[in-house]
């Protein structure tokens, strides 16, 4: 019996009138664990009972700790007919497993019901006594840490790394069982968010397993994945890299928050990453889940490396096993591998792995970067930097390293343009970069960086089984070369040499399949200048054909020449002498992909133009023409705005702590009346183009602001489910989980005037319920104008010593609850929590890591017009999908969750029945945070120091 | 090709107070974004119109996501559905309590009741507010004025509690309430002329001084239902007394002599005054001793209007001299010997004096 976990249900408020008599409730809770079940007293006639309940206490195996969630049920009492339930509320207790993440959870949880929404919150307490198990046969992971962080935690160095860890878990999905056709579709909702739930838990414990036998102790970038196949099950799989990692202590942490994009990376960091070793111990698949490594660990970058394989779901043979997945998944890694010793690399980093489902065809993809990592990593123990004779080290500095060759120059496994790096002039580079990491943080890069994507559609016939897959893989290869040409010629457009964070996405549809690529955009000091573009008719002939192709030549030319001044990009003059060669440079590929067939059939495709020289676009047909205009139709980023979709902007560096992570779905219809190609490459790219305007025209307030990590997702969602009437629809679901940041360029007073209005935000929370704190009663507006500085300086001291500051953790929301209970009967203003896709907050330093976040909700209505339509319910839903993460991490004592993600959006409707459902998967780790301006002032405490360590916020 | 579905959510909730402005005045969407073009909002950010139809559908779900938390805006603060940095939740409510005063001086005095709200639409197209807009003004009278109904304790900080407003909107919402439970009389003729603010003032008087929380003391006063919302009955009763002032004729004299001996010469209106003395005195005795039946204190306003602020202007006295003879009026009331209701006329005259002068339009 090696756990104890012990709730208590204290209280309910704003619950929901559930006897219309009365306009009251009669509310009781259930506290469900496994089997076990408690109940509460029946807390009569009133929407906010205080249940103060016992402790009650659940002894369980540990297993059953990892697997299961803690489930929360909320009724309102009957006494003639069967009870109403209002809400649940799953906790997963996960956490509170291990010994350096949170103690204890406690917080408001908003009631949630796959019908209704929320209805009410509920004040729960949780804890868990572990007692020590050191049974080696043991089937729990307990205390093994995870992280969706795709680079070293913040507060932890990485002592060792141990490599890749994958598994993968299947059931029935219960919304295809047979029962389903007798119960109502919320309750099969329930079992499906119920199911999801364990089948997560059971799936961390078997990969902690994984991880304790390698002798690690965490999971650093963890992805953990749906499929749902529909008829042949539900998939649950996750990949991560396997780590030990050193808590480090605060009084010796090196500053590892600053985000040191500065070229040469502080030596005391250096220098705490070379003593961890890295082994990699020539496992099965050297892959790792990272983006981001600690400087010295990446020694060369070879490319991309992809692969995917159409598989047909009804083929399985024993669906309820995990077997045929993991034959499927097993041989596109070891083509990923094989690829990546073509490109002379023995690992592949910034690894993933995704899916495509429509109807019974599957496409499997995975990609990553082949990169030779550092072989003094792997090495025994520890060496010092610099004493290495390593022919790369000794001479060429880190910000070019990883952009030298790792293959042979006489054996190339691709035609390509080399020449001598930029940076050291020793070692060869290649003339264009794709990558799917981050950006290294030494790496040297000229100008800025930018959003660049590359979007495609293609139209299929619509099939059946074996044929649909067949034309499905045959389209693949063209679909991969189409949007690797979109990407070279976009990035040349903009004058840039390397692509970070590509992301190449395929969906399949019933009679289309759709390709985004995403990808920054960087010019690479240590990489040669790229050449323009020429474009060449193939029929030289006609005067006016000539004239028309000089005019798009020179807007074509204009084009650069504006990019480079946007992007600032000016490259040192040494670089002259090859960008007036007269030979433009030669496309290249640096993508190595392969697609197979159900029947294993493998197909490699060389992407390169052949003898073709790259940057001549020859328009004698019209798709090159379209291909011209597409290029030239990229709308350029409004004034203050810049984008890209890694987690820092290249080329900025003064970021503010302001900051907005938001969602944006959008669902097209297309009427798909004879739709050509081209046609759907055209209304494909306006909806991009679309969404991105609107993004920026919304974000306007926040300028000058970055857009990072952007991150688009498209589906075709099946059509039957949108068809009406005798017009054949399809649709096309464009979803951006999206987040901004702040930053200014300009002055540094300007910079603290915005981190101060910023703060100013978080911390007037309490004075809301004083409004004679506030005589005039006019809102307080932060301004940007610099004489509004002075105006501030009295209102900031009066707020303080109003209320504490607010940055620090929980214990400080619960005393300001007390205070404010005074003034207002219905409890504490809720403490803000701030999301972020990346994985530190700009402006302050993470100094806990409390878990991982890892949630699956499902809506579901039967009054779509009453909601306010589709847009109203799902608008409706992220918003409640947002509050309840938010409640969570508020819960372990968390005040933001990094490394936010949604993985899934899965949008339903049926508007002829009123109806529609959404499932929705998100992730992200809680921590605790402080302002890098507080740091020296920890613990904080409500003193005249305090005061002014918080009035020095604003002056210095 | 159609957009079936566009939500954009941020886990701040961003609102453009703008935007909220146009939704709060009734705006359809179409019409919203109509009014943000001809702002110019086409120039910011290379935006066209579909990106300002979408924006503009984003921010007018959010705040009608929002509309319901802002009917208890206590709640606002400790919801969970939405992170409003808390001077947004204030001006949220602020304007979302913000009324048109020509639409609250329409509605004053009437019974905030489903009949009331069916005669909006006339309202609407009277004062050109949008039906919408009436709709969510009445609502929110309604809505206080339930609230606050059954709650003991002041009038004014009991909306302030739990409806979070400021001093002012406070105050004014206090008047409404005040004006619809009296049911005072506010739509003749005769008192088009007068503001809501003006009504608001002389409620603000009534409330301050006639009614029972006025008098009661500090500890007591917090016990009593509907304190600030009721004159005070006994106050009503003790009025019938002052009736002695016009009865008696002795005293009628010796107050008009009093009168005249400290006006003569300091207003131009003297004769007229001394012609009308007794009939003023008798309008404004009589007035205090009706307000025992609920039917007359309904027509306080109108009376005051009829009996005394019409003839006064008749004769065209001018505000300076209306304050000087309703000074006069008072105070020479302390000096007849006979006359031993000074505490009751003092709270009478102190009130009407203040409502007669701010109703007094010259």
């Amino acid at each position: 019996m090696p756990g104890k976990l012990k709730a208590k249900i204290v209280a309910g408020r704003h619950l929901p009138v559930m006897d219309r008599a009365s306009d009251l409730t009669d509310a009781f809770v259930e506290v469900k664990f496994g089997n076990t079940t408690f109940k509460t007293d029946v807390f009569p006639k009133s929407l906010n009972p205080q249940w103060n309940s016992e402790w009650f206490k659940f002894e369980v195996d540990d297993e059953d700790l990892q697997d299961e969630p803690l489930q929360i049920t909320v009724l309102d009492h009957d006494t003639y007919s069967a009870n109403d339930a209002i809400g649940k509320v799953y906790i997963d207790i996960d956490p509170l497993l291990c010994s350096e993440a949170a103690t204890r959870i406690c917080g408001w949880f908003p009631i949630y019901d796959t019908i209704h929404g929320i209805r009410g919150e509920i004040n729960v307490l949780v804890k868990v006594d572990l007692f020590n198990d050191l049974n080696s046969f043991r089937q729990s992971s307990c205390g093994v840490k995870f992280f969706c962080t795709t680079s070293i935690p913040r507060c932890y160095r990485a002592a060792l790394v141990h490599g890749f860890v994958e598994e993968l878990v299947v059931n029935e999905d219960p919304e295809y069982q047979w029962i389903d056709r007798i119960r109502t579709p919320r309750a099969s909702n329930e079992a499906r968010q119920r199911l999801i739930s364990l089948m997560s838990g059971e799936l961390q414990r078997k990969i902690g397993l994984k991880v304790l036998e390698m002798g690690g102790n965490a999971v650093v970038g963890y992805l953990q994945c749906f499929d749902l196949e529909g008829e042949s099950g539900l998939v649950v799989r996750a990949i991560g890299t396997a780590c030990t990692l050193d808590k480090l202590t605060p009084g010796t942490a090196p500053n590892t928050n600053t985000h040191s994009n500065t070229a040469p990376a502080s030596n005391a960091l250096s220098k705490d990453y070379s003593r961890a070793r890295v082994c990699v111990r020539v496992r099965e698949f050297p892959f790792f889940t990272l983006t981001c490594f600690p400087p010295g660990f990446l020694v060369h970058v070879g490319g991309v490396v992809s692969a995917r394989s159409v598989k047909l779901l009804d083929r399985i043979h024993n669906p309820d096993e995990p077997e045929t997945r993991d034959a499927w998944w097993e041989e596109i890694r070891q083509e990923i591998k094989s690829h990546a010793k073509a490109l002379g690399c023995h690992a592949v980093v910034g690894y993933s792995e995704s899916t495509s489902i429509c109807e019974e065809v599957c496409i499997l993809s995975a990609s990553g970067t082949a990169a030779m990592l550092n072989p003094r990593f792997m090495r025994e123990g520890c060496l010092d930097a610099g004493g290495s004779d390593h022919r790369f080290e000794d001479a060429s500095p880190p910000s070019c390293g990883f952009c030298h060759i790792p293959y042979d120059e006489f054996n190339m496994p691709f035609p390509a343009q080399l020449t001598y790096c930029y940076r050291c002039r020793r070692q060869k580079v290649p003339d264009v970069l794709f990558t799917t990491i981050d950006l290294p943080a030494e790496a040297a890069v000229t100008g800025k960086g930018c959003l660049i994507q590359a979007r495609l559609c293609r139209t299929k016939k619509k099939a059946q089984g074996e044929v649909n897959a067949t034309a499905i893989s045959n389209l693949l290869p063209f679909m991969e070369y189409e949007l690797h040409t979109q990407l070279m010629n976009k990035l040349k457009l903009r004058s840039m040499n390397a692509l970070f964070g590509l992301r190449i996405q395929i969906s399949v549809g019933e009679n289309m399949l759709l390709g985004l690529a995403s990808a920054t955009g960087v010019y690479l000091s240590a990489l040669p200048a790229p050449g323009g573009i020429q474009v060449a008719g193939k029929t030289p002939s006609d005067l006016n054909y000539d004239q028309h192709i000089a005019t798009m030549q020179k807007r074509i030319n204009d084009t650069i020449t504006k990019n480079k001044e946007l992007y600032n990009i000016h490259p040192p003059e040494s670089t002259e002498e090859l960008v007036g060669s007269p030979i433009p440079d030669r496309q290249r590929s640096r993508l190595f992909r392969s697609t197979s067939e159900s029947s294993d059939e493998l197909l490699e495709l060389d992407l390169s133009h052949g003898k073709k020289d790259a940057f001549v676009l020859e328009i004698d047909d019209t798709d090159a023409v379209e291909d011209i205009q597409s290029l030239l139709t990229d709308a350029p980023m409004p004034a203050g705005f810049y984008s890209c979709n890694t987690e820092v902007m290249p080329g900025i560096y003064n970021w503010t702590s302001g900051l907005q992570m938001f969602t944006s779905v959008r669902v097209y219809r297309l009427s798909n009346a004879n739709l050509t190609n081209q046609g759907l490459n055209k209304i494909f790219t306006e909806l991009c183009e679309n969404l991105l305007k609107s993004l920026y025209f919304k974000l306007r307030s926040m300028i000058p602001c970055c857009l990072c990590h952007v991150n688009f997702t498209v589906a075709v969602p099946e059509e039957e489910l949108i068809q009406m009437g005798a017009v054949r629809l399809n649709c096309v679901c464009v979803c951006g989980c999206v987040f901004v940041c702040l930053f200014v360029s300009g002055s540094g007073e300007n910079e603290d005037q915005l981190q101060f209005s910023m703060e100013l935000c978080a911390d007037s929370t309490p004075s809301n319920n004083q409004p004679t704190s506030k005589p005039s009663g006019t809102p307080h507006q932060p301004e940007m104008s610099e004489n509004s500085l002075n105006f501030n300086f009295p209102e900031l001291s009066l707020r303080t010593t109003a209320c504490k500051p607010r940055c620090s953790p929980l214990p400080e929301g619960r005393s300001r609850s007390l205070r404010s209970t005074r003034s207002m009967p219905c409890g504490a203003p809720v403490a803000v929590v701030k999301m972020t896709p990346l994985s530190f907050l700009p402006g302050t330093r993470i100094v806990k890591y409390l878990g991982i976040i890892n949630m699956f909700f499902i809506r579901e209505t039967t009054s779509l017009r009453e909601e306010g339509g589709v847009s109203g319910f799902l608008h409706c839903f992220i918003a409640e999908v947002f509050a309840m993460v938010r409640a969570h991490v508020a819960a372990l004592g968390g005040n933001a969750v990094v490394s936010y993600s949604m993985k899934e959006c899965v949008f339903m409707e049926n508007p002829n029945k009123n109806q529609a459902q959404c499932l929705i998967n998100v992730s992200g780790d809680a921590v605790i945070f402080v302002r890098e301006s507080e740091q020296e002032a920890t613990p904080p405490l409500m003193s005249s120091g305090q005061i002014s360590s918080t009035g020095a916020d604003g002056t210095t | 090709m159609s957009m079936v579905l566009d939500v954009f959510v941020g886990n701040t909730t961003i609102m453009d107070m703008d935007i909220y402005q146009l939704w709060l005045d009734g705006l359809t969407v179409r019409e919203a974004v109509k009014a943000r073009m001809d702002q110019g909002a086409l120039l910011e950010c290379e935006a066209n119109a579909e990106v300002l139809m979408s924006d503009t559908m984003d921010q007018f779900r959010t705040f009608q996501l929002c509309e319901r938390l802002l009917h208890s805006p206590t709640k606002l603060a400790n919801q969970l559905l939405f992170q409003i940095p808390s001077q947004h939740q204030r001006m949220l409510i602020e304007k979302y309590y913000e009324f048109d005063s020509v639409f609250a001086r329409e509605v004053l005095g009437k019974k905030l009741s489903k009949g009331t709200k069916k005669d909006l639409d006339d309202i609407s197209s009277k004062t050109g507010i949008t039906l919408k807009s009436c709709r969510r003004q009445f609502d929110n009278f309604k809505r206080v004025f339930k609230v606050v109904e059954d709650l003991k304790g002041p009038l004014v900080e009991n909306i302030q509690h739990h409806f979070l407003l400021t001093d002012t909107q406070a105050r004014d919402y206090a008047a409404i309430v005040f004006f619809a439970n009296s049911r005072f009389e506010t739509g003749k003729r005769k008192l088009q002329y007068l503001s809501f603010q003006d009504f608001a003032y002389c409620a603000s008087q009534l409330i301050q001084y006639w009614t029972t929380g006025a008098v009661g003391e500090l500890h007591l006063y917090s016990m009593v239902e509907d304190m600030d919302v009721d004159l005070e009955k006994e106050f009503l009763h003790e009025l019938k007394d002052l009736k002695v002032l016009v009865n008696d004729k002795n005293m009628l004299d010796q107050h008009k002599v009093l009168v005249c001996a400290a006006l003569r010469g300091k207003i131009k209106v003297y004769r007229l005054m001394e012609a009308n003395f007794k009939n003023l005195s008798r309008a404004l005795i009589n007035l205090a001793s009706k307000l025992t039946h609920t039917k007359d204190v309904r027509d306080l306003f109108i009376d005051l209007v009829e009996k005394v602020i019409e003839p006064c202007r008749c004769d065209r006295w001018t505000l300076g001299e209306v304050t000087l003879f309703l000074t006069q009026y008072t105070n020479a009331a302390h000096g007849l010997g006979t006359f031993s209701r000074q505490v009751v006329w003092d709270r009478y005259m102190g009130v009407i004096r203040s409502c007669i002068l701010r109703m007094y339009h010259e």
